[in-house]
């Protein structure tokens, strides 16, 4: 799975300076004898994209649930904004898209944008609301009429009609199809753009590779890997070198750091963690060697790879 | 909030009455519109007690009278009552169930909203709804009925059958904290129906067996049947502020449940 080039191109710049406006510092919470969090730190800063990725049932929502105060932690500290995320001050400035099973669906698209544009001091005009969410054409449409993206897309809409600047958004693109998703990538990353703070969680590891700043890794209620995109795809050494030789497959496999050859009608795929030093003795016995391709693992790779490693011991951070 | 002696300043929050207004009155007139779009909603608890009203009040009973007052005009203050009944239990019980259950007053708790606009926004639009159901009752009794009523007594009747709606608002607000989102309306319908009929308002409570004459007393929409019933002329045998205390209690205890089960959530969710 790798970013294209226009993707790489438009992620937004790096940043790590900001003023740390969402943080968790070793939080837990239980639901009854369920540990949905476990012992979990996650500072958000200013201006940044953090994607929090895992599998379902990893905790993702009930982290953004804690950082929204609608629940609490059974131990640790929660803030947004320096203070408690109850605090209606704080809340002014945050908004959110939850999952949610039943939206009223009797009332007009503009008229639920219309009550949360409301509930903030400065909101965005209806009309730019409309426009970032791609709301123009059914903003006259029962919410029970709309279709499932859509329905995301009215959602995505309540979470930043009042132009706050914190975002937190839950599972934003789950059952969209690809074109939706991208439409979405794109409004979010202009949130970005405009200086705002941007928490989702997501189960789609392109997603996270293509808009984030910093991924945070979370499995069975623990962060196991936290950092930029591509320093958690470093996290798995294995690349993937393609080429075509003449070699016997066999003499492939014995070179020292290859760990795994595949041959098929495109030639051979072989695994390794040093590909600089297996392609110099790929050479040096194979003067005919060509079609030279060198395949830097994806996220999903090192998702599989970090989450395997933990999949059988309790993750302890 | 002491001012004067803090040494550090709390931001303290606060928007200003106008902006406060404006979205107390925005999210009472988008609950109105959802629910008159719903039609299992405004369908079912404005025509039901006009049904109800038309065929006993009008139709079957013409010119029957029940102590003292005609049976058009008797029937009008129970179904009235009865209809108020349905419009606050559904609304605020079945609506506050589905909302709470599936999620969406998570929605509305994780944005500014002030909290208290959306129960305030409940309760004035099941009072509306009562209004709506109280003045069709009125104009069907008197253009049809006979029912002769002077416009000091309509509007009096009206304000207690409207102030009467806020104490189901309050059981309704109970049965939604309790009630899972698709059990409520189920709930609503097993608590609503029983008590509307034990309570003498489908037919004159002195037709009821005599058990359930005693056991009327226990119920609250036999105290709002019997104010309403006093407005038009009917003779009471207990005070009407005999009636309003028996009715202010049962809210009181409505609340409380309520309460009980806003806290038990919040035990969950902060627990």
């Amino acid at each position: 799975m790798i970013a294209s080039m226009e993707e790489v191109l438009r992620r937004p710049e790096k940043r790590t300076t900001g003023a740390v406006v969402a943080h968790l510092e070793n939080v837990s919470k239980n639901y009854g004898s369920v540990a949905a969090l476990r012992n979990v730190s996650l500072n958000v800063h200013a201006g940044e994209l953090v994607s929090v990725l895992g599998p379902n049932g990893a905790g993702k929502t009930t982290a953004i649930k804690l950082l929204l105060g609608l629940v609490g932690p059974s131990a640790g500290t929660v803030n947004v904004f320096g203070g408690d995320p109850r605090n209606p001050r704080n809340r002014l400035r945050t908004g959110a898209m939850l999952q949610v099973a039943r939206v009223p669906e009797t009332l007009r698209v503009k008229e639920h944008i219309d009550l949360f544009s409301s509930y903030y001091p400065k909101p965005l005009p209806l009309a730019e609301t409309f426009a970032a969410a791609g709301l123009k054409e059914i903003a006259n449409r029962k919410f029970g009429e709309l279709s499932g993206g859509q329905k995301q897309r009215v959602l995505f809409a309540l979470a930043i009609c009042g132009d706050p600047d914190l975002v937190f958004l839950d599972e934003p693109t789950v059952g969209l199809d690809v074109e939706a998703r991208r439409t979405l990538w794109e409004e979010i990353r202009k949130l970005v753009t405009r200086g705002k703070t941007v928490l989702l969680t997501t189960h789609y590891l392109q997603e996270a590779d293509a808009l984030s700043h910093r991924i945070v890794l979370i499995n069975k209620g623990g962060i196991i890997a936290e950092g930029t995109p591509t320093e958690i795809k470093s996290r798995t050494a294995n690349r993937q070198i393609r080429c075509l030789s003449s070699l016997p497959i066999a003499e492939v496999c014995a070179i020292p750091g290859v760990l795994e050859v595949h041959a098929d009608r495109e030639g051979l795929l072989i695994s390794t963690p040093g590909p600089d030093d297996v392609l110099r003795e790929l050479f040096r016995r194979d003067q005919r060697l060509s079609g030279i391709e060198v395949i830097s693992a994806g996220l999903e790779a090192a998702f599989l790879a970090l989450t395997n490693d933990n999949s059988n011991s309790e993750v302890i951070r | 909030m002491s001012a004067a002696s803090s040494t550090l300043p709390v931001p303290v929050f606060s928007r200003s009455v106008a902006a406060s207004f404006k979205i107390y009155l925005k999210e009472a007139k988008y609950e109105f519109l959802k629910l008159l779009r719903l039609p299992v909603y405004s369908l079912s608890t404005i025509l039901f007690p006009v049904m109800f009203y038309v065929l006993f009040g009008l139709l079957l009973n013409r010119g029957h009278e029940q102590r003292g007052v005609m049976v058009a005009t008797y029937l009008m203050a129970t179904y009235g009552t009865f209809g108020v009944m349905g419009a606050s239990l559904f609304g605020f019980g079945a609506g506050l169930a589905s909302e709470r259950g599936l999620g969406w007053l998570e929605v509305k708790r994780a944005s500014p909203m002030p909290p208290f606009a959306y129960f305030a926004a409940k309760t004035i639009v099941c009072m509306a709804f009562s209004l709506i159901i109280i003045l069709i009752l009125l104009t069907l009794g008197v253009l049809f009925g006979g029912v002769q009523i002077s416009i000091a007594m309509a509007a009096k009747l009206i304000a207690t059958l409207v102030v009467g709606a806020s104490a189901f608002c309050a059981m309704g607000m109970a049965i939604g904290y309790f009630a899972g989102p698709n059990s409520a309306p189920a709930v609503v319908n097993l608590l609503y129906l029983p008590m509307s009929f034990a309570s003498g308002l489908w037919i004159p409570i002195d037709m009821l067996p005599r058990f359930l004459q005693k056991f009327a007393p226990f119920l609250p929409p036999y105290h709002l049947g019997q104010l309403a019933l006093g407005v038009v002329g009917v003779p009471l045998t207990q005070s009407a502020i005999g009636h309003w205390q028996a009715l202010a209690g049962f809210t009181l205890i409505c609340l409380g449940i309520a309460r009980i089960g806003f806290q038990r959530s919040e035990d969950k969710s902060f627990g």
